[in-house]
């Protein structure tokens, strides 16, 4: 295929994947509106003016980025998951294989729609946090770098677990046991400088802590860890996960027989 | 001239060691209108599997239309259009979302997708279910739909595995006037189907498969022209008295007025009218018991068993 029919397939799958979560927006995005609604309210007003300041701000404006982050990627990873996994399921991921695009386009694609639907989601939930608290932004271009490569981090796991996945219970199973909890502990609603040295020196194993940190930075100037160290974290792991799931498409795993 | 799709020595042992191909050979012709028959488990949609890139071969070479799959699989695949056997598409969109995607699949830009959108469907008969979610479409309209969907960039090589599978006569007599439009358009056709009529209505060429192995491979005519033996059904006016027998012929009374006739290779047909016709029998209809390739079919397999 030539540059430009290549670039047509991408964006047909990309305009594939928004139609397909703006149709079905009452499942994809107004949950994270209304459970991001629900924690500014109980975390930062009602118990965040008990806990007075963190890092030098409310705990409300402290807390914000985390969970827009936090809604950032559940998201991006769910759109993928879901939207691969069907698509395998039902057999329509057949139209994809037997046609000449390239498995890197098909990836990118399936990605793009992804990150659009993250970056939909943080604009969502940005929005609704402006009516509970101001939201400064120390450097633009570190959020705009931070939300990309998290939103496409993300989509690439998501795109891993919906080739391995056989059921849709299986799809469910990494996003409840390990990406929530992972997530929780990831410094989205607390600093590590409160942990024990012990434990925060565990959670530098956590990914998570890294792309909180790192947003956290970009809107509040503020960070647990070295924003270049965090900035090289995330993106060795895009590198990592989109090598493994060229590697995935190369050879067909769970996809051809 | 290039070969549509050319096989050689294709091989495919499954991971649970069940050899699904033992080493076809296959050639068609471009403009061909080719049968692929075999039982279920021959290996027909395997090799339409591997043709169409859904299944990895274990052994052997295949180009399409002189592309060789192992260089170029890309490039193959522009050439080929897939009408699998089971229904693929996502059920929730729309029938004309599914047809612009598959365009946009192969790198048509959305304007011309459109068009040939609007094309496909017309000729399918489809438009007025273009903005219809496809799960709300009748099984024949589904068929269809996979039809139009694999003809959207007008691939050189179209083949269908079990196209007419559940869909009814009217409905399979209008598809099979268009499978021989497109046909007679230049685009070659390998069909595999259980309704050995329908091989025999549409097809020029055919190769049996029977267990991973191809028995034949050549002209309808030239298969047919071997069948040694057929049986007819004669249906009598009047009830043909019991213990009948024409000289030369084999001839059973199945009830009183219809007899079966067995009729070798080399005899006249005629013969047995007139024996008939000298005995006052009228025959009012005539018709195989067998379809004559359903026989050959048969025939093959028990002699490759």
């Amino acid at each position: 295929m030539s540059r430009y029919e290549q670039y047509v397939a991408f964006m047909t799958i990309v305009r594939k994947e928004i139609r397909r979560y703006l149709r079905i927006w009452s499942q994809t995005l107004l949950p994270s509106a209304i459970t991001m609604s629900l924690y500014y309210v109980i975390f930062g007003n009602l118990i965040g003016s008990r806990i007075g300041t963190m890092g030098g701000y409310s705990y409300m404006e402290f807390v914000v980025p985390g969970l827009i982050m936090m809604a950032i990627v559940t998201n991006s990873y769910a759109n993928v998951v879901a939207s691969f996994f069907g698509a395998k399921f039902n057999n329509s991921v057949e139209e994809l294989l037997v046609s000449p695009i390239p498995a890197y386009v098909i990836l990118l694609g399936y990605v793009a729609g992804g990150v659009s639907r993250g970056v939909l989601v943080a604009i969502i939930v940005t929005l609704v946090s402006l009516f509970f608290t101001r939201l400064p932004i120390h450097s633009p271009l570190l959020v705009v770098l931070v939300v990309t490569l998290t939103s496409v981090l993300f989509s690439l796991l998501g795109f891993i677990n919906a080739v391995f996945a056989n059921t849709f219970d299986d799809i469910n199973i990494v996003p409840t046991f390990v990406l929530t909890p992972l997530t929780y502990l990831g410094g989205v609603f607390y600093s590590l400088d409160l942990l024990p040295d012990f434990w925060a020196a565990v959670s530098q194993v956590n990914p998570l802590v890294y792309v909180v940190s790192a947003f956290r930075f970009g809107m509040l100037g503020v960070s647990d860890v070295n924003i270049a160290f965090a900035l090289s974290m995330i993106l060795f792991c895009v590198v990592v996960a989109y090598s493994y799931c060229m590697h995935l498409l190369h050879t067909g795993k769970r996809l051809r027989t | 001239m290039t070969e549509a799709l050319k096989i050689e020595g294709l091989q495919k042992t499954y991971e649970n060691g069940f050899e699904a191909l033992k080493g076809i050979d296959l050639a068609v012709e471009p403009g061909d209108f080719f049968a692929l028959l075999g039982p279920n488990g021959a290996g027909k949609s395997t090799t339409i599997g591997i043709v169409s890139s859904l299944v990895a071969k274990s052994a052997g070479k295949v180009w399409v239309h002189g592309v060789d799959i192992d260089r170029d699989f890309p490039g193959a695949k522009r050439f080929l259009g897939i009408v699998p056997q089971e229904f693929n598409f996502n059920v929730f969109e729309k029938v004309e979302d599914i047809l612009t995607n598959q365009a946009g699949y192969y790198g048509i830009p959305l304007r011309e997708a459109m068009a040939r959108t609007d094309e496909v469907l017309d000729r399918l008969g489809l438009t007025e279910k273009r903005h219809v979610r496809s799960r709300m479409l009748s099984g024949g309209m589904k068929r269809r739909l996979m039809i139009a969907r694999a003809l959207i960039h007008q691939p050189r090589l179209l083949i269908l595995d079990e196209p007419t599978a559940g869909v009814d006569i009217e409905m399979r007599r209008s598809m099979y006037d268009f499978l021989r439009e497109i046909n007679a358009a230049g685009t070659t056709i390998i069909l595999t189907t259980h309704y050995l009529e329908e091989a025999e209505a549409l097809c020029r060429n055919i190769a049996i498969i029977n267990d991973g192995k191809i028995v034949t491979n050549r002209s309808i005519k030239d298969l047919l022209r071997d069948l040694h033996t057929e049986v007819f059904i004669l249906d009598c006016a009047v009830d043909v008295p019991p213990g009948l027998e024409i000289s030369g012929f084999d001839v059973k009374i199945l009830d009183g007025r219809t007899v079966q006739i067995v009729i070798e290779k080399g005899q006249d047909l005629a013969e047995v009218f007139a024996a008939l016709h000298s005995r006052g029998i009228a025959v009012v209809s005539m018709r195989n018991e067998a379809n004559r390739l359903e026989q050959m079919f048969v025939n093959l397999l028990e002699q490759s068993a």
